[in-house]
């Protein structure tokens, strides 16, 4: 028999999970171009969007749509890559601030006016649903399935940065841009392909999170909070650094809200600055 | 003229920045327009004299200083439940109220400065960030000193001087604010043609030098942020006593996106970006959202694109380029 604390310890490593899914693409390219993109979340929304149309419209399965959500969002994210964003590669931390809270409003506003304001639910497919129990505690499946599809995503990332070229091009460019120009990396290009697979991942981790947190317009900034945390926590440019930080706010916020119900999502805030007070580049962070 | 041989030193500069421009004169004249041109838009006017008080605090840590903030209106929102609870637990005289809203903002503006002036970048943006989603949840959660969502209930305000009463139509109220937003901002002009302001502005264009040239930068940060803060304070304890309520929205994230949004559309770093953005802000949110309120923030989304795009000082910014260029000519 297990004491309850694992239950806990269970639901908050499966949140920090999701919340890794909807970060790491973030913190890379924080990384790589100090680009602060507070519409991250917006991407997420996106294939958040895209995951409940095609399954509650079209009639697709559940695990068929989330390749769709990744897809949707990095194609989203390389228009605008294009349109906005290759602009402001060089200005201040404000004016990139502006512009992506200015591109988080309007995803709100059109998400708005197409969806409507309400949840939008979705059905997950029969095995999914429901719970195991083990030594005597419930284990929902869904939480099991969202932990190893972000396993499967974190080896994927740490395998494809550590032993690919295009892996070796963008550690070199986080590590120090000046140089990477200078052996001929096409640091722009390696941005723009980074930043599209972040939101791509951002997109997957939106159609994950519909069954969890549920999903309206107000996503993108309801979860923008959790994501830039964990960014900053974990430091910028890491990708384990995401992946602790997310552990920790995810099992951090759970407990919080199970044993301290009265101070809400005061604890995170709390971990946050202390984490920022003691280590201002985060717990990974070099810079 | 003798003055052109003259060198210009910084007292001497510091003292042709003082001066009145008739333009000034002109701008502070005209707000006293409502009164007589829009009788019936007086409490929106009152609204407008508070945010942009609000967005001049700003302007004096992100303007002049370079202290991004996301989350300035933890204390607006201080000084709004401050003056409100004061009225509830102490009295309902106004005066004291709107000193004990700023004393308490700059109490927490003092204390939170430690912390903001050893960061910047991202640092700092996700520590101001987390410094008012942390007010906002302490005002949802402390139910019964605040009412949480509901709001706070029972503001009871006095007449000012005992005489003139805060009523429906607005008169009272928009001479308050707009009498307070007249003297906050010849304090804030006043320190930012200082050298005090001056070194606020060598810390916005080099953080580094500073230090360096032998100035305290943490000193003058945390200075300046006090400063800022207690300004917010007033202006948030004036919204409580003009409307006679506080509400959780007061200490919102939104609030703090808001009042950055008018400072930049305005023009960051000059005294009036704030004072336009705040009036254009609102009015347009007021005509906007009488058409279609869920959508007003489509609107603000675009304006931010296309001011960070193609107007990168706000509209004052683009306006003194295009006076420059005209008087070249």
């Amino acid at each position: 028999m297990l004491p309850p604390v694992f239950g806990v310890l269970f639901d908050g490593i499966a949140y920090g999970m999701l919340l890794f899914v909807l970060s790491v693409g973030l913190s890379v390219t924080l990384g790589l171009m100090n680009f602060v993109n507070l519409a991250h979340c917006a991407f997420a929304m996106i294939g958040g969007y895209v995951t409940a149309i095609l399954v509650n419209s079209y009639g697709w399965p559940f695990l068929a749509t989330l390749p769709i959500s990744f897809l949707a969002a990095g194609a989203a994210s390389v228009v605008l890559e294009r349109l906005f964003y290759r602009r402001l590669y060089r200005s201040t931390d404000l004016d990139q601030v502006l512009l992506t809270i200015g591109l988080a409003f309007i995803s709100v506003a059109v998400a708005a006016y197409f969806f409507t304001t309400n949840q939008q639910p979705i059905e997950t497919p029969s095995f999914l649903r429901g719970s195991i129990e083990f030594l005597g505690l419930n284990f929902a499946r869904y939480r099991l399935f969202l932990i190893v599809v972000a396993l499967i995503v974190t080896i994927l990332l740490v395998l494809g940065l550590e032993y690919t070229r295009f892996g070796a091009m963008v550690r070199a460019s986080v590590d120090n841009q000046r140089m990477a120009r200078g052996l001929g990396i096409d640091v722009d290009r390696t941005f723009a392909l980074t930043f599209a697979l972040g939101c791509g991942l951002a997109g997957l981790g939106g159609g994950l999170a519909i069954d969890i947190v549920g999903l309206d317009p107000n996503f993108a900034f309801n979860f923008l909070v959790f994501v830039l945390i964990v960014v900053s926590v974990g430091g910028l440019g890491s990708i384990a650094g995401s992946f602790f930080a997310a552990m920790l706010i995810g099992v951090s916020d759970i407990a919080g809200k199970y044993y301290f119900p009265e101070y809400g999502a005061f604890m995170i805030y709390f971990v946050m600055v202390a984490v920022l007070m003691w280590k201002p580049t985060g717990l990974f962070g070099k810079r | 003229m003798a003055t052109s041989t003259q060198p210009v030193t910084p007292q001497l500069w510091l003292r042709q920045q003082c001066r009145w421009h008739p333009l000034e004169i002109v701008f502070w004249l005209s707000t006293l327009l409502p009164f007589f041109l829009f009788p019936n838009y007086l409490s929106l006017a009152s609204q407008i004299a508070i945010t942009a008080m609000f967005a001049l605090s700003l302007d004096l840590i992100l303007g002049y200083a370079g202290v991004v903030s996301l989350g300035h209106a933890a204390f607006f929102g201080i000084g709004a439940y401050g003056a409100g609870l004061f009225s509830i637990h102490v009295w309902g005289e106004p005066f004291t109220g709107l000193l004990f809203g700023g004393l308490i903002a700059g109490i927490a503006g003092y204390i939170t400065s430690f912390i903001v002036a050893r960061f910047r970048h991202l640092t700092l943006i996700m520590i101001t960030l987390g410094i008012g989603l942390m007010a906002h949840e302490i005002a949802n959660k402390a139910h019964s000193l605040t009412g949480g969502s509901d709001g706070l209930q029972g503001v009871k305000i006095q007449p000012l001087f005992g005489v003139f009463k805060f009523d429906l139509y607005g008169y009272v109220a928009y001479s308050y604010s707009l009498a307070a937003l007249f003297i906050a901002f010849l304090a804030v002009r006043r320190i930012v043609n200082s050298p005090f302001g001056l070194a606020l502005r060598g810390i916005r264009e080099n953080w580094t030098r500073m230090p360096a040239i032998g100035a305290d930068r943490p000193a003058h940060i945390r200075k300046a942020y006090t400063i800022a803060a207690v300004l917010a304070g007033f202006a948030g304890a004036i919204l409580t006593q003009t409307t006679q309520s506080a509400a959780l929205e007061s200490i919102s994230f939104g609030r703090s996106a808001d009042v950055l949004v008018m400072l930049v559309l305005g023009g960051a770093g000059r005294l009036y970006g704030g004072l336009i953005g705040a009036t254009i802000f609102m009015v347009a949110r007021d005509q906007f959202s009488g058409i279609a309120p869920q959508y007003w923030y489509f609107w603000i989304g675009v304006l931010l694109i296309v001011v960070v795009m193609f107007m990168p000082n706000g509209i004052l910014g683009g306006l003194s380029y295009i006076y420059a260029r005209w008087r070249r000519k």
